[in-house]
């Protein structure tokens, strides 16, 4: 086995072992979600025209809450000094761990969604273009928040450091997360264009985000 | 394999904390880093290791493989253990022995029984006592192999009989050529070492900054 997939499924079983906050993400992104017809109250109407961006309000924040761990961990206990003086490339481990930490926070939120969709009255036929925005837009969130987490890393508690620095720079896919789910669920701008540069979003931070990364962590380790 | 270093000098926190270290190392031998408490002991290996950048010097190694740099040759053995709580401790080593490049991984029952913990291969790390980490951690060396050994304070938190042990994998390695530096207190149950003491190269730090 390789490095990248040692690295890989390392981070996947510490994430769904005890105390691993695989889970913490999800339960967060339901409760939240659970919550607002509650203080919205029960005009269904309304829950329908907020659904789009309540779902990514949540899925937002609740990818936010176990960002600060993805390389603090390791610095804390030293596997960071080893990450660094192992042979593969630093920007492909970077990868690897934002691939692990997306596959046990982010895709669980993905599919979640379409269950609590119900509470926020979104219909069968949108939950699955909303299901498809989560899908594309939450690498994104976990591509851009680990350049956070890496310039955050070498600072105790520096989870509110982490939220300022990413929280901005993820605005760009809220708004075209949300402006395409809109579009599938109230409807009547096609919901092609958003969707396509939320795409383009995507596929932008999966490369900035590990070189980034990687750069911040390299400078940290001074 | 020759690893040497010229007038070696490191800059942490605006503070100098050793200047003009020069020492040569070949195959088959062991460095022991004396000095008191903050002489810089920890900063040198991981100066070596690339772990932090060095203000002034040079460092080299000849015979090795110029593709990769020194510290992707070497093995770092520091205060933090690298040991994943919820991992098991034969987890906590394969994993290490694949991410470090080693092919036949899967069977980690040599090194752990090098070490002595083949009996608890099982377990999850987080039960391990401080000594039992030390150990975990000092299996890395012969589950993956490189030919530089780092040693940050090797023999703390072990016992007589782990420090034996120890030294018996330190004899092994320097018998195939490999060479080994630690920072040390104490023995570390070798016949025959160099020394390098940092107390002696440490400088006044403010006149070194002034003239720097």
């Amino acid at each position: 086995m390789s490095a990248l997939t040692a690295m890989l499924i390392r981070d996947m079983r510490i994430a769904v072992r005890v105390g691993g906050g695989a889970l913490m993400g999800v339960l967060f992104f339901v409760v939240v979600v659970t919550l607002v017809p509650f203080a919205v109250g029960p005009d269904l109407a309304l829950l329908k025209r907020i659904g789009p961006a309540i779902l990514w309000l949540a899925a937002l924040l609740a990818s936010l809450l176990a960002l600060d761990r993805l390389f603090s961990n390791d610095h804390e206990d030293g596997s960071l000094d080893l990450i660094l003086m192992g042979r593969a490339p630093l920007e492909l481990v970077v990868a690897m761990k934002g691939l692990a930490h997306w596959l046990t926070t982010g895709l669980p939120l993905v599919i979640a969604a379409p269950l609590i969709g119900l509470f926020l009255n979104i219909d069968a036929d949108a939950e699955g273009a909303l299901l498809l925005t989560l899908l594309v837009g939450t690498p994104a969130l976990t591509f851009i928040g680990m350049i956070g987490a890496a310039i955050a890393v070498t600072l105790r508690r520096g989870g509110l450091l982490l939220a300022v620095i990413v929280l901005p720079l993820t605005v760009p896919i809220l708004i075209f997360g949300v402006a395409a789910a809109n579009a599938a669920v109230i409807g009547p701008v096609p919901f092609g264009t958003p969707f396509t540069i939320l795409c383009a979003l995507t596929l932008a931070s999966l490369v900035v985000g590990p070189f980034a990364a990687a750069a911040a962590l390299r400078q940290e380790m001074e | 394999m020759r690893l040497s270093a010229v007038e070696l000098s490191c800059h942490r926190g605006g503070r100098t904390v050793f200047t003009g270290v020069s020492f040569a190392v070949s195959s088959g031998e062991a460095l022991t880093v004396t000095g008191r408490n903050g002489a810089g002991k920890s900063s040198l290996l991981r100066t070596i290791a690339g772990l932090l950048r060095s203000a002034q010097g040079r460092l080299t190694l000849d015979g090795g493989d110029p593709e990769m740099s020194i510290g992707e040759q070497s093995h770092y053995v520091g205060h933090q253990d690298a040991i994943k709580p919820s991992l098991s401790v034969a987890e906590n080593l394969r994993f290490w022995a694949e991410f470090f490049g080693e092919r036949s991984s899967g069977d980690v029952a040599k090194p752990l029984a090098a070490v002595g913990l083949d009996a608890l291969a099982g377990l999850p790390a987080a039960y391990l006592s401080a000594g039992q980490r030390r150990r975990l951690s000092l299996a890395r060396l012969i589950a993956a192999k490189r030919p530089i050994w780092l040693l940050d304070e090797p023999t703390s938190a072990l016992d007589a009989a782990a420090q034996s042990r120890l030294s018996e994998l330190m004899r092994a390695h320097l018998a195939t050529g490999g060479l080994i530096i630690a920072a040390t207190h104490g023995p570390i149950g070798l016949d025959q070492t160099l020394e390098l003491r940092l107390d002696q190269a440490a400088p006044a730090p403010v006149a070194a900054e002034a003239s720097a």
